[in-house]
């Protein structure tokens, strides 16, 4: 066992993975000599050369295009985009092609590569540095979608992703990037993707999150002092999601919370209320309610925090959901 | 302190037959007598799909179609210069392209007819899926060369774009991406004077398109796009170059676009039949045949045989291809990932049933 945070586990994830397969390459802006603006490839380079992590030019689309371009003639392609705001130059790419590759050519070509990038607010980044744009990937048919939320699950679930024969966002919560430390094991494990994590049992209601708002969903239950039994679930991977997971709680506590940062208009929590709703709707004892961003562009650093879900808001959700 | 010039450049032209099918002995590329028949064939063959295909979306037996007519030696000149599994990109102008790349008319004909199994390349050879979006593909072509010089397996890889392609940013990043790691990659422009309607000047204020190359480190190098002589040399010497460990070449093959952008274009709104007239004397076709007559590789008897053979194939592959059987619904879901999503799974099953 190795005592680890989110980006060292990111480390681990790649050095495990650089390692076993001589066809993975890391490749992105910064990621070599300086070990990445976040030092998720600290010392790779080092240790794995420089034709294994590559800085590139600067220059987004060119990073997912040529990741395309190497996936389809045999490489593993693990690619940084910095912020993910800067992943709208290459939606295009990812859309129109690392989608389609293996569809269009019938499975001739597979497009493997994986697309790393810390999301999310709550850091008093410059604008632009800090969106959460999931659901925006999710609607993608052709794209998975992976939201870590610890340690652990961070290496297991990029080791994962770097071996699944499809093309893979890995959205990596920059928020809580240092600010939780566990125990991971130094040996190899995988983190499934397509299965959510029930992080604590729970009769009276569902609450579910991903990425950074797990912690806070945690602290929120801490606050809440087991005035209610919450069954917790944590998505980790948003497309595609684990509909059995959530319908079984929900169908077990008939109330649930979602709460996500991204706004709420489209927001997942939309598809997963709808979901709910088709599978689940009689055994609902209230409305779901979305604790979300509101429907604005993310404000400066100023005003970041009342744009934000925080702990106060998901026990307000909790208490409508509760007293309905 | 006088100001000094850091740097200058030269672009090159290469014609090696002339409009009337003289041709420059000098510049003439290695060809045997069976390749050059076998290059005149090629490029009768595609154009006689051309115009069947041109015909069958008119009378409602194919869907959309681009038509190439005029690009027959920038298509069948550069595929000749390339191995099976060099790694090819091509454009929806390269239809005649891949059935030069061995890629099956019939699958071909499936494409253009709506069908995604038209574009399933052949086992051993690597043509990729066409590029709908312009120039988004040029990238994917520098990625793939970047893996065949990581993985040392020999192989080069082409893109082929128009001239509206050099426009756009997905050009840079490609052209850039490229030089910095010297990747074994050719970008053949297909300049043919128009994006639909917007001409070629009113593209770029260079007056080459190959000159572009030397603003990302390489050579680039302008054609005669219709003198498939030139295009085979031009992209042999690049392969060439790129298969020793060299790096990249733009090669820009001035041609033009006879027919109408697509089936649904007309292109008499923005050019003259004056204009059109004057290109046509340039014609791929009528030269190497001029050429070929004074060679004595082509009498009457022979133009008619490859003509009558070529329609023969092509009437073939139609009535094959009118033949087939719909695409299984089911496939749909069977190939946007390894293993279907649970919610694929429901979502067909809603759809088609058990």
């Amino acid at each position: 066992m190795v005592v680890s945070n989110i980006v060292q586990a990111v480390t681990h994830g790649l050095r495990q993975e650089l390692a076993r397969d001589k066809n993975v390459v890391v490749l992105g802006e910064d990621v070599g000599v300086n070990g990445g603006v976040f030092r998720a490839t600290d010392g790779l380079q080092k240790e794995f050369g420089a034709d294994r992590v590559i800085d590139t030019p600067l220059a987004e689309l060119g990073i997912v295009g040529a990741s395309i371009g190497l996936a389809v003639n045999g490489m593993k392609p693990v690619a940084e985009i910095q912020f993910s705001g800067f992943m709208y130059g290459p939606f295009d790419q990812l859309l129109s092609h690392a989608a389609r590759v293996r569809m269009r050519s019938r499975g001739r070509f597979t497009c493997p590569l994986v697309v790393r990038t810390p999301y999310g607010a709550g850091i008093r980044a410059l604008e632009l540095h800090c969106e959460s744009g999931e659901s925006m990937f999710s609607n993608i048919a052709g794209l998975k979608m992976v939201v870590p939320s610890n340690p652990y699950d961070t290496k297991g679930l990029l080791a994962a992703a770097i071996r699944d024969p499809d093309p893979v966002i890995f959205y990596e919560p920059m928020r809580i990037y240092r600010a939780i430390k566990q125990d991971i094991p130094e040996k190899e494990y995988f983190v499934p993707i397509g299965k959510a994590n029930v992080l604590q049992e729970g009769k009276d209601l569902t609450l579910i999150a991903w990425g950074a708002m797990v912690k806070v969903c945690q602290d929120a239950l801490e606050k809440l002092n087991n005035k209610y039994s919450v069954q917790l679930i944590d998505l980790r991977t948003i497309n595609p999601y684990d509909a059995e997971t959530v319908l079984a709680s929900v169908k077990k506590t008939g109330r649930c919370v979602i709460v996500h940062e991204a706004i709420r208009t489209c927001g997942f929590a939309a598809e997963l209320i709808a979901s709910i709703n088709e599978k689940a709707l009689l055994n609902l004892e209230a409305p779901v309610v979305r604790v979300t961003s509101p429907d604005v562009p993310l404000p400066f650093a100023k005003l970041e925090n009342y744009f934000l879900p925080d702990v106060n808001r998901i026990l307000k959700g909790i208490e409508k959901v509760m007293s309905f | 302190m006088p100001k000094k010039v850091l740097k200058d450049f030269e672009i090159e032209y290469l014609q090696v037959l002339d409009e009337n099918g003289n041709c420059d002995e000098k510049l003439m590329p290695k060809l045997s007598n069976e390749e050059i028949k076998k290059i005149y064939e090629m490029i009768i063959l595609i154009r006689v799909f051309d115009q069947k295909a041109f015909n069958m979306q008119r009378q409602g037996r194919l869907g959309t179609y681009i038509q190439f007519k005029g690009q027959e030696a920038s298509q069948v000149g550069s595929a000749m210069a390339l191995k099976d599994d060099d790694f090819v990109f091509p454009m929806y102008r390269s239809s005649g392209l891949l059935i030069a790349r061995k890629h099956p008319i019939v699958q071909v004909l499936q494409y253009w007819n709506g069908d995604e199994r038209g574009l399933k390349s052949p086992d051993n050879v690597n043509n990729f899926p066409i590029s709908i979006p312009v120039g988004t593909h040029m990238i994917h072509s520098a990625g793939a060369a970047w893996a065949a010089k990581l993985r040392g397996t020999k192989q080069i890889s082409i893109s082929y774009f128009g001239d509206g392609a050099t426009s756009k940013g997905d050009f840079h990043e490609a052209m850039n991406f490229a030089g910095v790691f010297n990747v074994p990659a050719v970008f053949l422009c297909e300049n043919n004077q128009f994006a639909i309607s917007v001409h070629r000047k009113d593209q770029t204020k260079s007056e080459t398109i190959a000159q572009k190359a030397i603003a990302y480190g390489f050579e680039g190098i302008q054609v005669d796009g219709m003198d498939v002589f030139a295009v085979y040399k031009a992209t042999k010497d690049a392969v060439d170059k790129a298969r020793a460990g060299k790096g990249p070449t733009l090669i820009e093959c001035v041609t033009y676009r006879m027919a109408d952008h697509s089936t649904s274009d007309d292109a008499s709104r923005y050019r003259t039949k004056e204009e059109v007239q004057a290109w046509q004397k340039k014609d791929p076709v009528e030269r190497l045949e001029k050429y070929m007559r004074k060679k004595n590789l082509l009498d009457d008897a022979y133009k008619e045989k490859i003509l009558k053979q070529s329609k023969e194939t092509i009437e073939k592959a139609v009535t094959q291809f009118e033949k087939l059987e719909a695409p299984d619904p089911k496939d749909m879901f069977n190939y946007v990932f390894a293993e279907m999503t649970p919610q694929q799974k429901e979502e067909m099953e809603e759809l088609l049933g058990k």
